[in-house]
């Protein structure tokens, strides 16, 4: 009766708080859930290290030579044989991986609304590697210093909050390699639609400091058919760049090769560095870009 | 108004408007389509390419043309074309319309009042008042001129009358018509009758009559008649010029009461005549429920012949003597009477007294004596009615009328009979003679074997050969009659029963029977007999010979009935007065129609004018086409059509494809696909119309197909969809027919396709898909739906898959057959039945050929089915089992296709001892 409504400023900041965290949960779980389910499909047949060494887990054993030191002997093992035997650990050693997804405008894109903005497979696609690498016991990071390379199931959550923030303003977006560790491994992964030489820039950046790693293409369908024709003006998904054609049809030719070369030049500059480059479509089921992460970044380990 | 050629223009001066389509050319040629703006990251790619030409910068020739002729249409449009344009001077002063308003109105008074609004609204156009006279229906005060328009919004208010106008009335019309000079229009219903030429020569002598007749002829019907036992009626005609034919049409109820046509026969005028008979030759079952006759498709009151008493069933009264032998039916004087009068008359029962009051039409006595009612009989057969009686052994031992001349009795008779060929007298049994002219009974056929052995015979007198109308071979009479008063006697001189004679035996006793009792029907009462009584009116028929009630009319007096004069107050109608009942017809039974012949300087034209036919529109309808069209063609000049669409081709391809909406996803068969059909093992499947379980099928046929090409040495190249009315069939070795509970039924020639396919080695596999919900062979939709689809099909009995058919081990051991359900049986060709296992084989001898129908429900398309990755599309069981169940299903579609194409190789007794082995135990 005699109570006062609390005052609006009161009110505001829980359900504030709450409708931001509601918004985050809501975008997190899905995220995680696809990127874990898309994770699962990898898991058989990738097992660890394959080598011995420093680790938790069981990997072999073998006859003790000499120079091992009495305590290195399995005698549990050694007990049932004439022989000595050591237990040798499964190596485990870890390796920062640091992922750059590219978060501008131009990533929002998708020509089809029943498909994935092309933000949405970069996103899963990064989650799931770093699903996949954490789970080999891999330290996993972001490009920039936001999150910086950890491992452990809660560096996931981190790296998915990190991920699902909204939207850069820029409209096309540029890799980050200074917050990477001096030989570590790199993925960045865009349309790499904006000015190469950025992309230059940032490969050179990272090749000095003995970083390895891969760029992943996501393009969309559309982006490649460039099925348009007649009077069209065409904007960038910020609306900062235009450009008006009379015919759009003639200029797909034109077009494409753009793009080819586009392509060409960012494998030229990933042969350069060292690294490897692919383009991935977002009409492709995203199982197999993910392969090719996983098995790139395998390489040379 | 602009008249061009046929075509006139109501509003010319719109037209300038085509002034400016040049000017419209110019402005629609320099504005470019409008630019669609699309969100793209790929622009960073664009940036610094230029446009090769600036064709698009311009709209296309043949769009403005579309655009042009549209804008031309609506111009044209709104300038109020008009074909046919009416011209015609329009005339000046009072307009008088005179109209018949008679039944013969009736018929086309549609277009008849259409007439009269069009002459209204021409007159209120021009500003001229205007008068409506309908014949039928004067104005008491005679006729005012009015402003045209409120009398047109008197005209539903005129109705055409069931009654012809009077000629006084004519006259009086003549007489009062308004001061001063006016046009007239008569619509005339080109009957001819008394008055009017007076009339139309007192109209034009006020001014120019101008009289629209309708060029169809009016027909009547002349009312029924009974003659000879037949219904004829008069059919009339007005113009007699050619020769023709009218339907005529007898309704009545049926026996549950409907009414309907009972009968139809067709009139035949004679070039020149003006009247034709319509003759009804109906059995009295069927004439007696007959109400009314009609002229087919004459809806007027004139084209309707109501029917009353005349055509009703007669009352026929049966007295015999006494209760007789009790028992003995067939010897019951009255048994063949009755047998023979039932299906046609009332038949009342009980003494003469009794019968009397019911006032019967016939009153039949049979071998009766003495009769006491002698006074009440004889004032009964005064007012007209029959008496008819039989002879018989009562009769001949009393000696009535043997000394003079019995008032019942129409001639005397001698005392005694009169037996001829019997055992204890001479002579043969008498024939009869045939009928004279004269007779009731003339051109009755007489049957051989009516033979009289016992008779009573008349005293021969001067008037016994009047008197006498059916007679034996020897010239003695058989049957007398006598007529008294208004009635008639007529004496059997047979008994009723077959005693006496064979006569009551044949159907010839029927029939004279029937004419004396159709002679004797209920006439037409005479006008002494009507005066002093009230008749009511029951039904009234109204100017297009529809019957409805007459509730509220008065009662009629039967003088006036007697002389009927039909108008205003006397309708036609059905009259009753106590239980007669009096039928009044809008054409008097003697009337004869003439076609009305006008005095020269009378304007005569047809109902129908040529008439105005307003393209507005029609001009307007195109110009929204074209506009349609130009959205179309505009969309596809600016890029908005899809990928496709590059100029006019794919919006007419487009227009085309709404059009032509695709009947099946599959083209016809082709010759590359016979030829490839034909080279390689396909595996078919039956469209069944449903897109899902097409899909689904070729999937399944496709994982199939894979699995075949992995494990084994078949290697079939993609399976197709088979339609079963186009393709040709004899290229598959093996067709999968999904059963869905709609599915269409395929055409007989289909059938006959199947069935020569099955015959020459095919094999179908019926899947019903629903082992998860039915047992198979229980009522699901898909069950009952397959037993419809294949009950035209040739297949052999059935039986439950035996444990030893060749499909168990044609190419893998399989016991059962699941595909994404189990369980269910699976139905093949059932084995001859002496097929025995012989000693020491494990299998029997089974069919030495393939099995040409596999019936299940287990659904292996959905089991079997890949998608284009590779991947399974429907999950299976579960887990492990799961996909243990799904390798058996490919096991069995693999041991199918292995007994398709090998037939019974693996019953092969080669093969025995190894299969043995593996079988274990």
């Amino acid at each position: 009766m005699n109570t006062s409504p609390p005052s609006p400023e009161a009110s505001a900041r829980p359900a504030g708080l709450r409708r931001q965290a509601e918004a985050l949960a809501s975008a997190l779980p899905p995220l995680m859930a696809d990127a874990r389910h898309l994770a699962a499909t990898v898991q058989l047949g990738q097992h660890g290290r394959r080598r011995s060494g420093m680790g938790d887990e069981f990997w072999q054993y073998r006859p003790a030579h000499a120079g091992d030191g009495a305590r290195a002997i399995d005698w549990r093992r050694s007990g049932r044989a004439d022989q000595q035997f050591v237990r040798e650990k499964e190596w485990q050693a870890a390796q920062s991986v640091h992922l750059w997804v590219d978060d501008a405008r131009s990533m929002e894109f998708t020509g089809d609304p029943k498909r994935q903005a092309k933000a949405d497979r970069a996103r899963l696609l990064a989650l799931a590697l770093a699903v996949l690498l954490i789970r080999a016991g891999e330290r996993v990071g972001l490009a920039d210093p936001v999150a910086p390379p950890r491992s452990g199931e809660v560096q996931l959550l981190r790296l998915a909050q990190a991920l699902t923030r909204p939207a850069g303003e820029a409209d096309f977006g540029a890799p980050e390699a200074r917050a990477i560790l001096p030989g570590s491994r790199a993925v960045f992964i865009s349309d790499f639609m904006a000015d190469p030489a950025a992309v230059e820039a940032a490969l050179g950046h990272a090749a000095d400091r003995g970083v390895r790693g891969v760029l992943l293409q996501v393009l969309d369908p559309v982006e490649e058919a460039f099925p348009f024709d007649g009077r069209t003006i065409f904007e960038s998904m910020g609306g900062t760049v235009a450009h008006e054609t009379r015919k759009a049809g003639d200029l797909r030719d034109r077009y494409l090769a753009r793009l080819a070369e586009r392509k060409a030049r960012l494998s030229a500059l990933a042969a350069q560095a060292g690294w490897l480059f692919t383009t991935h479509h977002t009409g492709d089921p995203a199982q197999g870009a993910l392969l090719w992460l996983y098995a790139a970044l395998g390489k040379g380990r | 108004m602009l008249i061009l050629g046929p075509i006139g223009f109501t509003l010319p001066w719109l037209l300038w408007g085509l002034v400016v389509l040049p000017v419209l050319w110019l402005l629609l040629r320099a504005v470019p389509p409008a630019p669609i703006r699309r969100r793209f990251p790929g622009v960073a790619l664009l940036l610094g390419l230029k446009d090769e030409d600036h064709q698009a910068d311009r709209t296309p020739w043949w769009l403005l043309l579309l655009r042009m002729l549209a804008v031309a249409a609506l111009i044209l449009g709104f300038a109020g074309p008009v074909l046919n344009p009416d011209v015609k001077a329009a005339g000046n002063g009072p307009l008088m319309i005179v109209v018949d308003g008679s039944w013969a109105d009736a018929r086309d008074w549609s277009s008849r009042s259409g007439r009269i609004a069009a002459a209204l609204t021409e007159a209120g156009r021009a500003g001229r008042t205007a008068a409506l006279v309908s014949l039928t229906d004067l104005p008491p005060g005679g006729p005012v001129f009015t402003a045209a328009d409120a009398v047109a919004e008197r005209l539903p208010s005129v109705q055409p009358m069931p009654w012809e106008p009077d000629a006084a009335a004519m006259q009086g019309l003549a007489a009062a018509l308004p001061e001063g000079g006016f046009e007239t229009l008569w619509l005339s219903d080109g009957l001819d009758r008394d008055g009017r030429a007076a009339l139309a020569g007192a109209l034009a002598a006020k001014g120019p009559v101008t009289v629209v007749e309708s060029p169809r002829d009016v027909r009547a019907l002349g009312g029924a008649q009974i003659a000879d036992g037949k219904v004829n009626a008069r059919v009339l005609r007005a113009r007699s010029d050619i020769a023709m034919t009218a339907d005529v049409v007898a309704h009545g109820l049926d026996p549950s009461g409907i009414e309907r046509e009972l009968a139809r026969v067709t009139a035949r005028f004679e070039a020149g005549s003006g009247e034709a008979e319509a003759s009804f030759d109906l059995p009295p079952e069927l004439r007696n429920r007959v109400t009314r006759l009609e002229i087919a498709n004459e809806t007027t009151a004139g084209a309707v012949a109501l029917t009353d008493d005349a055509l009703k069933r007669r009352k026929v009264a049966l007295v015999t003597a006494g209760a007789g032998q009790e028992g003995l039916e067939l010897l019951s004087p009255d048994h063949y009477l009755r047998q023979a009068l039932a299906p046609t008359a009332d038949l009342i029962d009980g003494t003469l007294t009794d019968v009397l009051v019911a006032s019967p039409d016939v009153i039949i006595m049979a071998d009766v004596g003495r009769v006491p009612e002698t006074e009440a009989l004889l004032d009964w057969i005064d007012e007209g009615g029959l008496l008819v009686r039989f002879a018989g052994p009562h009769l001949a031992s009393t000696d009535v009328g043997r000394d003079t001349l019995d008032p019942l009795l129409p001639v005397r008779l001698r005392t005694g009979g009169r037996a001829v060929g019997g055992t204890m007298s001479w002579g043969e049994p008498k024939a009869l003679a045939p009928f004279e002219e004269g007779s009731p009974f003339f051109g009755l056929a007489i049957p051989p074997d009516v033979t009289v052995t016992a008779q009573i015979l008349a005293q021969p007198g001067p008037d016994l050969a009047d008197a006498t109308i059916a007679r034996l071979a020897d010239g003695t009479p058989l049957v007398t009659r006598r007529q008294v008063t208004d009635g008639q006697i007529v004496l059997f001189h047979v008994s009723a029963n077959a005693e006496w004679s064979s006569l009551p035996l044949s159907g010839l006793f029927v029939q004279m029977l029937e004419r004396l009792a159709v002679s004797g029907r209920a006439s037409r009462p005479e006008a002494e007999e009507l005066a002093g009584t009230t008749w009511k009116p029951e039904k009234v028929l109204d100017a297009f010979g529809t019957l409805g009630e007459a509730d509220e009319m008065p009662g009629v007096a039967g003088e006036v009935l007697a002389d009927p004069v039909i108008g205003p107050d006397l309708r036609p109608g059905l009259y009753a007065s106590g239980d007669r009942r009096l039928a009044l017809n809008a054409v008097a039974a003697d009337r004869t129609l003439t076609a009305a012949t006008w005095p020269a300087g009378v304007t005569v034209e047809g109902l129908a004018v040529a008439r105005e036919l307003p393209l507005k529109g029609w001009f307007l309808v195109a110009a929204l086409a074209m506009l349609l069209a130009d959205i179309i063609a505009a969309l596809a000049v600016g890029g908005r059509l899809g990928r496709a669409s590059r100029g006019v081709t794919p919006a007419i391809a487009l227009v085309l494809a709404f059009a032509v909406a695709p009947s099946d996803l599959r083209a016809q068969q082709d010759e590359a696909a016979l030829v490839r059909e034909a080279g390689n093992v396909v595996l078919a499947h039956v469209l069944t119309g449903d897109r899902e379980t097409d899909r689904v099928a070729e999937a399944g046929l496709w994982g199939l197909s894979e699995v075949l090409f992995a494990r084994t040495s078949v290697e079939p190249v993609e399976p197709v969809g088979v339609n079963l009315e186009t393709d040709e069939l004899s290229v598959f070795t093996f067709l999968y027919w999904p059963v869905t509970a709609d599915q269409k039924a395929p055409t007989p020639a289909a059938y006959a396709k199947l069935n020569r396919y099955l015959h020459t080695g095919g094999m179908i596999l019926f899947d019903t898909r629903d082992a998860d919900v039915a047992g198979f062979g229980s009522a699901s939709p898909e069950g009952k739906r397959l037993q419809a689809l294949a009950a035209p099909l040739d297949i052999p009995p059935l039986e439950i898959l035996p444990k030893d058919h060749v499909l168990t081990r044609a190419f893998y051991l399989v016991q059962d057959f699941p595909g994404r359900f189990s369980g269910a049986p699976l139905w093949v060709e059932a084995a001859p039945p002496d097929a025995e296992q012989v000693e020491g084989m494990p299998f029997r001898n089974l069919n030495d050929n393939v099995t040409p129908v596999v019936i299940g429900g287990n659904d292996w398309a959905s089991a079997w089915a890949v998608d284009e990755n590779g991947q399974y599309m429907f999950p299976v069981g579960r887990g492990l089992g799961g996909e243990r169940q799904r390798e058996i299903a490919y096991r069995f579609g693999v041991n199918l296709i292995m007994h398709v194409l090998t037939g019974n190789y693996k019953s092969d007794q080669v093969h025995v001892p190894a299969l043995l082995e593996r079988l274990g135990q």
